[in-house]
């Protein structure tokens, strides 16, 4: 244990504030109470800390051990090797889950990341009132709501009578109708945009926001050097919206590769496996065909998919 | 309140065609959007109010609304069973997930705890892990402890789970306090208890209601894992519970759109009651 160091000085103490005096008695008396506080500090930490490593920690930890091990859940688990790994590239269905997963990223982090810039860069200076205030707000609703419950209503939205063939319909399109789910061809862009309608209003709200503290004198300026709309969006718009884009790319990248909710109440990862992603895979293969070890495998390749994916995005808002 | 102050100083524009062509070139997308976003629910709301057994069309108000819908999802889906149960899941989880969250964060902003970084390190790698990641194990290790089927087979993990956003949110709170504000208090002679209770507390209330806010969604839109580790839909969440409503009732459009109507509305409330802060306080949750 590093000894206290006898004078810790606060560290945002605001220059010109009341400085205490750290005299005689007071001061050991601190250095003192530094030094006890450290380890009882750790109390504060300790539940969430016990909870985390009982919970998630732990059983990432078993994730790793079942993945080496072909196991029924019930009767003796017997090594596989790399076995559950192996398959995981060579087998179609598994691999196509990933694939799945990848091409979610389109519709869960693209068009909303997307159409939100394009819808904030045209609205740019929304001044705070009742319509932003409403217009957040509605915006925001697929966001709050159970992703079960979104799953529920696109299906009914997707059916044969639902309102895309109805609109299809009106607009002279009927060759076009059909039971969207059930498509082998379009099931998977059909959910898809389920997960646009989830997440195209946080991604708005959060990128009007903070285009709104972008200062608009920096639009004055580069409008006085010449530069048109594309150039101001490309020097002004886009640098100042870096931690945003961040932040909305991250979050919809892991909604995208961890999607579980929407597509096992509205396709179940069918037709055939046409819209199967990692974790409704997971899910069958762990209780409805009994293959632990090739489960947990898929589940650490997810976990560290999932990492893979956010550690160049996570750097790329850091650099300052 | 300085934005406030520009609002009601901005002039009211009126008459110029060009300045409102501006006005409708810069509202129109924001109005599509909110559509998008609005008209899916509204479907479900028509639909829940045509005749049940019928094949409703996707949006068009019904001659005769049939209100009694939403009063036979609610018995037919045993609604008061599964709303019960949620309200014991969410007491179980958001008050002990928001004070362990909140005492951590406080530890790690403003105590020096051994091993502090790394700590706050590895709770932070635990807000990539997907849910479905260790379910798997989850399921054996509460059937060790003789959990499966009850309540606390979710109420357990899931404050685990929501450990590193809440230890995430309540540290950058706590980050940003005055420390200056600390050492006055231990000057006057306060334990850390007190320095906490007395000034930090208080001044973190924004925080922790945000972040009770998040919690309470977080619980009661969770589906995988009482779906896992409930095998009696009666004591899961209601997320959980729609799933097996969805199945029992899949042909039943009305009922279907019904039930879930009435399994959302909690959610909606919350937003509506909590806007204001909820939006604001979410986003700059986000950016942090």
């Amino acid at each position: 244990m590093a000894p206290a160091p006898s004078d810790p000085a606060p560290r945002d103490m605001a220059p010109g504030g009341p400085v205490p005096e750290l005299g005689g008695s007071a001061g050991r008396l601190r250095a003192r109470r530094a030094r006890n506080r450290q380890w009882g500090a750790l109390l504060w930490v300790a539940p969430a800390l016990l909870c985390y490593a009982a919970f998630v920690l732990y059983p990432l930890g078993q994730s790793i051990q079942y993945s080496f091990y072909n196991w029924d859940g019930i009767g003796t688990a017997t090594p596989a090797g790399l076995a559950n790994w192996q398959a995981i590239f060579t087998q179609p269905e598994l691999l196509s889950a990933i694939t799945h997963a990848v091409e979610l990223i389109i519709f869960y982090t693209l068009f909303p990341v997307g159409a939100g810039l394009a819808a904030a860069t045209l609205i740019r200076e929304l001044k705070p009132g009742p319509f932003s205030t409403i217009s957040r707000t509605i915006l925001f609703i697929p966001q709050v709501l159970p992703l079960v419950a979104a799953g529920v209503a696109w299906t009914w939205l997707y059916s044969p009578d639902g309102l895309v063939n109805q609109i299809l319909r009106v607009l002279g399109l009927s060759g076009t109708t059909r039971a969207w789910l059930g498509d082998f061809t379009f099931a998977l862009p059909a959910v898809g945009v389920i997960g646009v309608w989830v997440m195209l209003g946080f991604c708005t709200v959060l990128l009007l926001s903070g285009i709104g503290k972008i200062d608009p004198a920096l639009y004055e300026a580069a409008g006085l050097d010449g530069a048109g709309r594309l150039r101001q969006f490309r020097a002004v718009t886009l640098p100042g919206l870096r931690q945003e884009l961040v932040v909305c790319t991250t979050f919809t990248v892991v909604a995208a590769l961890a999607s579980f909710d929407i597509i096992q109440v509205s396709t179940q990862g069918g037709p055939g496996y046409q819209t199967m992603v990692p974790g409704v895979e997971i899910y069958r293969l762990t209780f409805l065909d009994q293959r632990i070890g090739q489960a947990s495998a898929l589940a650490v390749f997810l976990t560290v998919l999932v990492l893979l994916v956010i550690w160049p995005i996570q750097r790329l808002g850091r650099t300052d | 309140m300085t934005q406030l102050a520009t609002i009601r100083r901005a002039p009211v524009i009126r008459g110029s065609r060009v300045v409102r062509g501006d006005r409708i070139t810069r509202i129109l997308p924001l109005v599509l959007l909110m559509l998008f976003a609005i008209v899916p629910l509204l479907s479900m709301f028509t639909a829940a109010l045509a005749p049940q057994g019928s094949s409703p069309p996707g949006l068009s108000w019904p001659a005769h609304p049939h209100w009694g819908n939403f009063a036979d999802a609610w018995t037919g889906a045993n609604l008061f069973a599964l709303f019960r149960s949620s309200v014991l899941i969410v007491l179980g989880v958001v008050p002990a997930a928001v004070a362990m969250a909140t005492a951590a964060g406080y530890g790690l902003a403003q105590l020096r705890v051994p091993g502090g970084k790394i700590i706050y390190g590895v709770l932070l790698a635990g807000l990539t892990i997907p849910y479905e990641a260790l379910i798997t194990p989850l399921y054996y290790d509460i059937q060790s402890l003789g959990l499966l089927g009850s309540r606390l087979a979710v109420v357990l993990p899931l404050i685990g789970l929501l450990m590193p956003f809440g230890v995430f949110w309540m540290r950058a709170h706590f980050v940003n306090a005055e420390t200056a504000l600390t050492e006055a208090g231990r000057l006057d002679g306060g334990s850390t208890w007190q320095i906490f209770r007395r000034i930090h507390l208080p001044l973190a209330k924004p925080a922790i209601s945000a972040l009770t806010i998040l919690f309470f969604l977080a619980t009661w839109n969770q589906y995988l894992l009482p779906l896992v580790l409930i095998d009696d839909p009666a004591k899961r969440t209601v997320a959980g519970g729609l799933g097996a409503f969805q199945g029992q009732y899949g042909t039943n459009t009305a009922l279907l759109c019904a039930g879930s109507l009435l399994i959302i509305a909690p959610s909606l409330l919350v937003l509506l009651v909590f806007q204001r802060n909820f939006v604001k306080a979410l986003l700059q949750g986000a950016i942090r």
